[in-house]
């Protein structure tokens, strides 16, 4: 008996040959990551992690049968196909039965696997420490988070495709408290590769909001003009981009459902030009270019694996333009195949302003670090409830003048981008709440005329 | 008793663990563990009873975590042979190595006593994986079909978990534990006009076999059958006019109330800051414990990893700590935290009680809740009797929304069912409910616990915590409870309708 691994691309190949099924699709993901944890400018946790998992997907008429196992050897690869094949026999026909995508062939499929080390933070780390240092002889606390991981992506069908995406994802959480704790100051910053990431810079501007909280201002709950940076805006609308399901809108679950039935496709939701997109090449958050099933669910098809992917718009023009669905969704709602990618950029009128030039044209209002505890209220308004965290800053006369207490708001993004008063310039940003999941975003700030602080939160 | 997989226990267990603490040894490490894991799971969902995916996949790897010059190293690796053991253990003390310049706190460990191999099983009668899929696709489809018709739409799921769990340290401890978990839920959806609500089993997820789904520990058909009738007056019900009531709050629905703001708040590492950056601090902190109010008299609350079906049961924990029962909260007072080895140390416990686990053999294990459960009344009153006293409220059924701040004070929530309350009795049902409260306010209006008869436990498969982000399985045992004057918001007017 081996005990040993093939590569991948062996994995593939052997996986498909032993199948007896119909169709067979064979998804190999090589996961490696480094991280990093701190806290009170010191080393929490670490570590170095490696993950191989395989997943057949055997089509026998219209049943699928789904089994995905953890470092399979190439003696027990035999078994893994088998208990597909025979979960597609003993499966119920599919109503998103289809003909695989066709024998196209996309990344450099026979490139050996090189995964990430803790090596990838070898030059981060002293810098953080120099950071530690710097934070502790000024009297704050750094906490946070560094992270690589990178994730090589095997797709292989019977219908001759074979695709391949290597996905490096990095990310830095920085977060900045005074000594006594009651000053709190959050930036993060996504990274393919950690080269970019400079911790004294982001530091410094922490130490600038914390100053900026030095003085303190009790601000009841109400509604306000608020300015949300683009990590907030962010965390908002992959809210929005998750809820925006073709099948569960055209069932009259969700707020892109039309009273009476169908669809919002079309409707203008913004009086102002906003885009929102997804798109595989957007440069900086490249993701990968095809369509990666691990289960058929309401927004995802196994059917669909290997199909290419494309810059995709959700909102164009200020109106709803697509919603997320598979070939057989689309085929139910009569609207374009849009399925779901792993990227989201915002875009308002061009000409927009950086937050800096946002806040200095402010007469009077609040501006957001970012938001937490996002969940939802209301599917059919997707009105969401959450906090204010790290510094919610008042402005007037263009300038921040001191640092209020947080809140809990309750919002929906939907009926936000319906009041907009301002879309800022887009940049790359890290979603503050979401960014487990999804760490590819480019957004705007924006300014909302009557943000809903609903309560006071005692939170600091 | 069942026993553990025989196809679990033949994997090389003790030669993997044998040659990676050696390694560590030799590298000079003051203590290393070993564990590695395997967990199953399989998830099925339907549609207007058919069948729109399932899935059967496993994690199987292991983990070598050592203290090496006083800082921490882990490293995890796929292959299941004594030279990629060897490979992790050499990582874990090189990523000690690269660690060790940010590092300002030596990591010491508390002591626990040795428990040399050392097995458990968690009480279930069928395994769910020896169940085919189609009986389950059977099952479920049947329940959802017998619900369309008096609905417009079902949709059912069932989540099954197996984890298997070897532990090995240079101590000498070695165990090796097996736990089934299971969640189903089935949700009922209709639309009236414009209108468009849905309603959800309110069974909870629990630590049984599949003979959770065929009579034992809950009764799906008598559930099912109420649902269209509870739908439809939903649907029609008027929308609850905000202001303060008297809440009567089920076990269905408190649980989750319970989790977020006792559960969380009470874990030392959060109350420390270890969790600043990402899940929070807490209000409860370490000063205050033996004289914080954390809420009326009544309220008694303990944590354990001991009670049976619960899903953070266990018979020793992922830093091989036996599973306890200890008080959090006593006559209303701060009395405890969860603890890790670490954090259990460092605050002068003597031993942890416990709460150490890792959601896969990739992840760090660090500290998680234990079953938090907050006490009944010995002798006390049913629920009807609860209602009794209230002369205007809300009797709240059910979880659904959650949301609370970075130090566990302002949380918000939602239901699935809330029925008005005039004068000792219920009248009919209300929508649109939400309740906003600050923690300590909250548990201090408590004015009744429910008797035993009333407890009932329920949790989460999925509670979130740490970086890189972890889930763990999670149960919460309540009774009925009695609170007074809670600020209920009207979730259509806040959303500005």
């Amino acid at each position: 008996m081996s005990e040993r691994m093939g590569t991948p691309q062996e994995t593939v190949e052997r996986a498909l040959a032993l199948s007896r099924a119909d169709d067979c699709v064979v998804i190999v993901e090589e996961g490696s990551t480094a991280n990093l944890r701190f806290a009170g400018n010191t080393l929490t946790t670490n570590g170095v992690a490696r993950s191989s998992q395989l997943t057949v997907i055997s089509i026998v008429g219209q049943g699928v049968g789904v089994v995905s196992r953890a470092a399979v050897r190439p003696d027990q690869l035999a078994d893994v196909v088998a208990a597909a094949d025979q979960a597609a026999r003993d499966a119920q026909p599919s109503e998103d039965a289809r003909s695989l995508p066709g024998g196209d062939s996309l990344g450099d499929w026979n490139r050996a696997v090189e995964p990430t080390t803790i090596e990838i933070l070898r030059d981060f780390a002293p810098a953080l420490g120099e950071s530690f240092a710097a934070a502790e002889a000024s009297g704050r606390k750094l906490y946070g988070f560094a992270e690589h991981i990178l994730t090589s992506t095997f797709v292989g069908t019977s219908s001759g495709l074979r695709a391949r995406h290597d996905q490096p994802t990095g990310r830095l959480e920085l977060n900045a408290k005074s000594a006594d704790l009651s000053r709190s100051a959050w930036t993060g910053v996504a990274t393919r590769d950690f080269s970019d990431v400079d911790v004294a810079a982001l530091d410094a501007t922490l130490a600038r909001r914390l100053d900026w909280a030095k003085r303190r201002v009790d601000v009841p709950a109400g509604r306000y003009e608020t300015i949300l940076p683009p990590t907030a805006v962010a965390d908002l609308m992959i809210y929005l981009y998750w809820s925006s399901g073709a099948r569960d809108a055209a069932d009259g679950r969700t707020v892109f459902s039309k009273p009476g039935g169908g669809t919002r496709v079309g409707e203008r939701l913004s009086d102002l030009p906003v885009r929102l997109y997804s798109d595989p090449a957007h440069p900086g958050i490249e993701c990968t270019p095809f369509v990666l099933a691990h289960a058929s669910g309401r927004e995802q098809s196994v059917f669909d694996n290997g199909l290419g992917l494309g810059a995709t718009d959700w909102i164009s023009g200020g109106r709803l333009a697509n919603l997320v669905q598979t070939r057989h969704s689309a085929e139910l709602t009569g609207l374009a195949a849009t399925p779901s990618i792993d990227n989201l950029i915002m875009t308002g009128p061009d000409g927009g302003r950086s937050l800096e030039e946002m806040i200095a044209g402010t007469e009077r209002g609040l501006l957001l670090t970012c938001l937490w505890y996002i969940r939802e209220v209301d599917p059919q308004s997707l009105l969401l409830t959450g906090l204010t965290r790290d510094g919610v800053y008042l402005v007037e006369n263009g300038e921040v003048v001191g640092e209020v207490n947080n809140f809990r708001f309750n919002e929906s993004p939907v009926d936000l981008l319906g009041r907009l008063s301002e879309v800022g310039r887009s940049e790359q940003t890290l979603p503050r709440e979401w960014n487990d999941y999804f760490t590819r975003t480019v957004m705007p700030a924006i300014r909302v005329p009557d943000f809903n602080m609903s309560t006071v939160s005692q939170a600091n | 008793m069942r026993q553990i997989d025989p196809d679990f226990l033949a994997l090389p267990l003790r030669r993997l663990a044998d040659a990676a603490l050696q390694r560590a040894r030799d590298l000079g490490a003051e203590h290393a563990a070993f564990r590695l894991e395997r967990v199953r799971s399989e998830t099925l969902r339907l549609f207007d009873a058919r069948l729109e995916g399932s899935m059967d996949a496993d994690d199987l790897g292991f983990a070598v975590r050592v203290i090496k010059d006083g800082t921490w190293g882990f490293a995890s690796g796929v292959e299941l042979t004594p030279e990629a053991a060897v490979r992790a253990a050499e990582q874990a003390v090189r990523v000690a190595e690269v660690s060790a310049p940010i590092n300002r706190e030596p990591i010491e460990l508390a002591p626990e006593p040795v428990h040399a191999d050392v097995t458990w099983v968690s009480a279930y009668d069928v395994d769910p994986f020896d169940v085919p899929l189609r009986d389950k696709v059977e099952l479920l489809g049947g329940w959802s079909a017998g619900l369309l018709g008096r609905v417009d739409h079902v949709s059912a799921s069932l989540m099954q978990v197996k984890e298997q769990k070897f532990y090995a340290d240079t101590a000498g401890t070695v165990t090796t534990q097996q736990r089934v978990r299971l969640h189903p839920v089935l949700t009922a959806m209709r639309t009236d006009g414009d209108r468009f609500d849905d309603m959800r089993t309110l069974a909870p997820p629990v630590g049984r076999g599949f003979e959770y789904l065929t009579g034992t520990g809950w009764d799906f058909p008598a559930e099912l059958a109420e649902i269209p009738d509870l739908l439809t007056e939903k649907l029609k019900a008027p929308s609850v006019e905000a202001g303060s009531y008297d809440l009567v709050i089920d076990p269905s629905n408190l649980w989750l109330t319970i989790h977020e703001s006792i559960g969380h708040a009470t874990e030392l590492d959060r109350a420390l800051g270890y969790e600043a950056a990402y899940a929070g601090t807490s209000f409860a902190t370490f000063d205050q414990l033996g004289t914080l109010k954390y809420g009326s008299p009544v309220m008694n609350v303990v944590g354990d990893r001991t009670a049976e079906h619960g899903l953070s049961t266990v018979g020793w924990d992922d830093e091989g700590v036996e599973g306890q029962s200890f008080d959090i909260v006593r006559d209303g007072v701060l009395v405890g935290y969860q603890l890790d080895r670490r954090m259990a140390l460092l605050k002068g416990f003597g031993r942890s009680n416990g709460c150490a686990f890792a959601d896969s053999p990739g992840h760090v294990p660090m500290q998680r809740m234990a079953n938090v459960s907050l006490q009944p009344a010995e002798g006390g009153p049913s629920t009807e009797e609860l209602i009794s006293r209230v002369e205007r409220g809300i009797y709240i059924l059910g979880d659904k929304s959650w949301s609370i701040d970075m130090q566990r004070y302002n949380f918000q929530f939602t239901g699935q069912r809330f029925y008005k309350i005039e004068n000792g009795r219920l009248a009919g049902q209300l929508r649109d409910v939400a309740y906003q409260a600050t923690t300590t306010d909250f548990w201090r209006s408590m004015e009744a616990v429910g008797g035993p008869g009333t407890y009932v436990l329920g949790g989460a498969f999925n509670c979130g915590k740490g970086q890189p982000g972890q889930v763990a399985p999670v149960s919460h045992g309540t009774p009925s409870t009695l609170f007074r004057g809670v600020r209920i918001l009207n979730t259509v007017q806040e959303g500005g309708k």
